[in-house]
């Protein structure tokens, strides 16, 4: 066994992982408020990076400007989503609202065929294609950078909804809703607050994902393994969220080298399902009680 | 008067044909059904047969979805099973075609009750995804299980032969795929008339209620998958006899999304809501093109933005019919029907 090549395999690994887990992040700050599986994180995602391509490319921004408009372009979608189509369906069963997801995604696929073409794109780099190493093991630059990125923003996240005001109104509202609202607590407003923060996240990992393999409207397949992320981490869980995009990183990772790419599909929907029948709430999911 | 339909027995009741009107119709509607490849071109043939083959797939999924509460995402998977089954035994051995089918749909069936094995333990949205990871696993079993399947290049399936004709027209399939969608959506109207139907039907309203008027829900939840999942087959074998090949990416992920959709739109747990939620789903992409080929008179390029804009009508369907509508067409029908036998006198 080649430990340098393992080495190297792993933190490529680790990288792709981080942004897995930036993806999931996108579904935990959604579901945790809302008890909304946003099946379209990995299309808000593709869209994200089509729209750094736009500013960056297209109106040759430079990339300081055109990567916070990406980011908010992804929050201005949330939002006009979560007031066009998610605030009427306010107390319907969650499938529903799930399905309505699902139709939001294939609307974004279809748009951004219809704006960008369907032609795959790369996006101009923001970061410097030079190697990094560490010890003797060789990173690409662009994998490190996305993985810091996302290590600092799961922080954010993490340290935000410990000590900032909307954080804790936040789990509040994922708590006990009802009991949030008579505390003063403005739940649509919070529920507004979580999509636009759930979809800037998913565009700002479109925008690392397309810096580092390019752009496609296939893309949003990838939203597909980082559901897999949060199911196994919990789906409420920031922290599930981290491990768990971390360890199916690395496991995507070793799989496609040492078996081959096609096996990367069966071992992360296997890893779901096992952990769908083992522990569905997840490793660090809230585990509810039904009642009657 | 179709109004005022007083039931005097328990037969009359479950009954599914109540009126005089209603059955009238329903002969005039299966008349138009058997002659409909006279009246048609190869061109209309063409999607009534494939909107057939929905159809019969979208009532299987119904009684999962609709009728028992249980989302599936993989219901795609399932007809692959269905049209793979058909293939191998249409290459391998000299079985008639209609016994492909049927094997095609029970070892469908099988797979669906081992699919539904974590309906216990997970449901509601973790089931539909649990479905998905499944539709994933298979797919990559298409791709490996080469000796079977054929890998990535797939099986090319043999005209199906009756009495040592081949049936490779749209007229000839049409008579085949027809008759046994019928018999299928019979069964299915029929199912809930018996004891397990309505132990789906109270699964979906009240899972634990159920169990408690003692439905064993496991066996009923893995007997629904497995109803489902034979529909599914047995469309999907349809389907490997209507366009004779059969390969990985044949039923992808969206055609689960696809069916559910026609459901959502047409109506989820009414019969006729599967049906006319298929039909509608396989000609909307049609309308659209006409309305395309109308717009490439004024706009240029009007043809290459097709394929998006299905894609964009499609989700905006399921959105808007899940906000506005979501009892979906039927009730959109059910309505204009209370409002044409009112109409007079209604203020």
């Amino acid at each position: 066994m080649d430990w340098l090549f393992f080495a190297e395999v792993s933190m490529a690994g680790l990288g792709s992982g981080a942004l897995l887990a930036l993806t999931a992040l996108a579904f935990v700050l959604i579901y945790k408020a809302t008890k909304i599986i946003n099946l379209a994180v990995g299309e808000v995602l593709m869209f994200g990076g089509y729209l750094y391509f736009a500013f960056a490319a297209g109106w040759g921004l430079p990339a300081w400007a055109s990567i916070p408009l990406a980011v908010i372009g992804g929050g201005v979608v949330g939002g006009i989503v979560e007031r066009g189509i998610i605030r009427p369906m306010l107390g319907e069963n969650p499938i529903s609202v799930f399905m309505v997801t699902v139709g939001l995604g294939s609307v974004l696929i279809g748009l951004t065929e219809l704006i960008w073409g369907p032609n795959p794109r790369s996006v101009p780099a923001f970061v410097p294609s030079s190697p990094v190493f560490i010890g003797e093991a060789y990173v690409s630059r662009k994998i490190l950078v996305s993985f810091v990125v996302a290590g600092v923003v799961i922080a954010l996240f993490a340290l935000l909804f410990r000590f900032w005001r909307g954080g804790v109104a936040l789990r509040a509202t994922a708590t006990d809703q009802a009991a949030a609202y008579s505390c003063g607590i403005d739940v649509p407003r919070v529920f507004a607050a979580a999509w636009i923060l759930g979809c800037a996240t998913a565009a700002g990992a479109g925008v690392l994902l397309g810096s580092i393999g390019g752009l496609s409207v296939e893309m949003g397949a990838f939203g597909l393994s980082a559901l897999a992320v949060v199911i196994v981490g919990g789906l409420d869980s920031i922290l599930g969220a981290l491990i768990g995009g971390l360890t199916l990183g690395l496991v995507q990772s070793w799989t496609s080298t040492y078996w081959g790419g096609e096996y990367v599909n069966l071992t992360t929907f296997s890893i779901l399902l096992a952990a769908l029948v083992v522990r569905p709430y997840g490793l660090f999911g809230t585990h509810d009680i039904e009642r009657l | 008067m179709l109004t005022g339909t007083a039931k005097e027995t328990y037969a009359a009741d479950e009954a599914l044909l109540t009126t005089r009107p209603h059955k009238l119709w329903m002969a005039a509607f299966m008349a138009l059904l058997a002659v409909a490849p006279f009246l048609l071109n190869d061109y209309w043939l063409y999607l009534l047969c494939l909107a057939t083959i929905y159809v019969a797939s979208a009532t299987g999924l119904n009684i999962l979805t609709g009728y028992t509460g249980l989302v599936s995402l993989g219901h795609a998977a399932f007809m692959a099973v269905g049209a793979y089954t058909v293939a191998f035994l249409e290459r391998e051995t000299g079985l008639p075609f209609l016994l492909n089918i049927l094997l095609g749909g029970l070892l469908a069936a099988a797979l669906g009750a081992v699919v539904g094995l974590p309906s216990l333990r997970v449901k509601g949205l973790y089931l539909a995804i649990a479905t998905i990871a499944f539709s994933f696993i298979l797919h990559f079993v298409f791709v490996h299980f080469e000796g079977v399947t054929g890998g990535n290049r797939g099986i090319n399936v043999a005209p199906a032969t009756i009495f040592g004709h081949e049936l490779s027209t749209y007229f000839d399939l049409y008579y085949v795929i027809m008759p046994v969608t019928v018999l299928l959506v019979l069964g299915a109207a029929n199912l809930f008339r018996t004891r397990i139907g309505r132990a789906f039907i109270a699964i979906r309203d009240r899972d634990i209620s159920a169990e408690v008027l003692g439905i064993p829900l496991l066996r009923y939840k893995l007997m629904s998958f497995a109803v489902a999942a034979f529909y599914a087959g047995v469309a999907g074998g349809l389907w490997a006899y209507f366009f004779r090949l059969v390969t990985p990416e044949t039923f992808p992920l969206l055609t689960s999304i696809f069916l559910l959709a026609a459901i959502i739109v047409g109506g989820m747990g009414t019969i006729l809501g599967g049906i006319i939620g298929a039909v509608f789903m396989t000609l909307t992409p049609e309308a659209l093109r006409v309305v395309v080929d109308i717009l490439s008179l004024f706009v240029d390029n009007a043809a290459g933005v097709l394929s998006p804009i299905r894609t964009v009508v499609f989700g905006g369907l399921i959105i808007l019919f899940l906000v506005f509508e979501p009892q979906g067409l039927a009730e959109i029908i059910q309505r204009m029907r209370r409002f044409l036998q009112l109409w007079p006198y209604k203020r």
